[in-house]
């Protein structure tokens, strides 16, 4: 049986930070740090009104597509970020047809993005990417490979 | 790619300026060995000797919302008493345990720097001359030693009995103190 006992925040935050961090720094380039910081807000805010521990990654990440989508939305120009995006970042991608096109998910929709870079980045099921956009499984499956065709052809 | 330093320390004071710690926790060393520390929002609520794995136990009496974070209030005033310049502590504590034991801690708090009392004659002080044994337990599951000194309280006999940071640091401590055993 899987343990639900939620854990401190601080092994939670340990576990975690640094790859939301990733995440973040591929949807939002140098805005990343303020939405992190928001983002481990918003957990810890919410964190004792948890019912369980279980799925605890797909949650933080949840909170912070939120947290970049709402902040891609707000942009009006949403050209960005190619240029921002540290080198380095790439080391932790296992994926190699992921790896050939993640410096391009910049130009994607933010919807598609966030797919593509919670599936091939951070393997997150469908069903988890649907529930970190507010949307369904398949909604998530059509966003990603929309998003995968739309790379392929620029 | 990983959370800077910076970054790190902006995030926790910005969880600490929202209210949104349960508890903060610290290790800081000391002549008796690492001490984790560990506050809530009312005060100083726990003091270990075993400093690993003790978020948990924090978590489960205080709240999930567990955080290291710098206590500097409670290093300044350790460091002052191993130092020899405090013999009395002002931080506020934060002392959750049942009425019997809170009783026994309250009565513990008085016993003056540097002079030892016996488990007998602290029950005695609380109207419960016969649980020298009870307190023998309140002691031993005292959530702030140091601060609430039971490395101050003996056996009858002038023996040091037990403590839960060893009976080295027992010594120690009332050897930092000045006081006089019999033994």
């Amino acid at each position: 049986m899987v343990d639900a006992t939620i854990p401190p925040f601080e092994r939670f935050y340990g576990e975690h930070c640094n790859e939301v961090l990733g995440y973040l720094r591929r949807l939002l380039g140098a805005r990343a740090e303020d939405a992190w910081q928001e983002t481990f807000l918003k957990a810890l805010r919410a964190y004792d009104r948890l019912e369980h521990g279980r799925h605890l990654r797909a949650w933080v990440f949840t909170i912070a597509t939120r947290v970049a989508m709402d902040d891609l939305r707000s942009k009006a120009s949403n050209t960005l970020l190619l240029g921002e995006i540290a080198d380095g970042d790439g080391a932790e991608l296992a994926r190699p047809a992921y790896q050939q096109l993640e410096h391009l998910t910049g130009e994607l929709p933010p919807t598609e993005r966030a797919a593509v870079v919670l599936r091939y980045g951070y393997d997150l099921p469908y069903a988890e990417i649907g529930a970190a956009l507010g949307s369904s499984e398949q909604a998530a499956r059509a966003a990603a490979s929309s998003g995968v065709r739309r790379l392929r052809k620029s | 790619l990983s959370v800077s330093p910076d970054l790190d320390a902006r995030f926790r004071a910005a969880a600490l300026r929202e209210g949104l710690v349960d508890v903060r926790f610290d290790i800081i060393d000391s002549p008796v060995g690492d001490l984790l520390v560990a506050s809530t929002m009312r005060g100083l609520c726990r003091i270990s000797f075993t400093v690993e794995g003790q978020d948990e136990a924090l978590a489960r009496l205080f709240g999930a919302r567990v955080l290291r974070m710098p206590l500097d209030e409670v290093r300044r005033e350790l460091d002052e008493y191993f130092e020899g310049r405090r013999r009395e502590f002002d931080l506020p504590l934060d002392l959750r345990v049942a009425p019997f034991h809170e009783a026994v801690l309250r009565e513990l708090a008085r016993v003056p720097y540097g002079q030892v009392d016996t488990y007998g004659h602290l029950a005695a002080k609380v109207g419960r001359p016969n649980a020298a044994r009870a307190v023998g337990t309140v002691m031993n599951r005292n959530p702030i030693p140091i601060v609430l000194p039971c490395h101050r309280i003996i056996g009858a006999n002038g023996s040091l009995t037990g403590y839960g940071g060893g009976l080295d640091a027992k010594r120690a401590l009332l050897e930092l103190e000045g006081a006089t055993l019999a033994l």
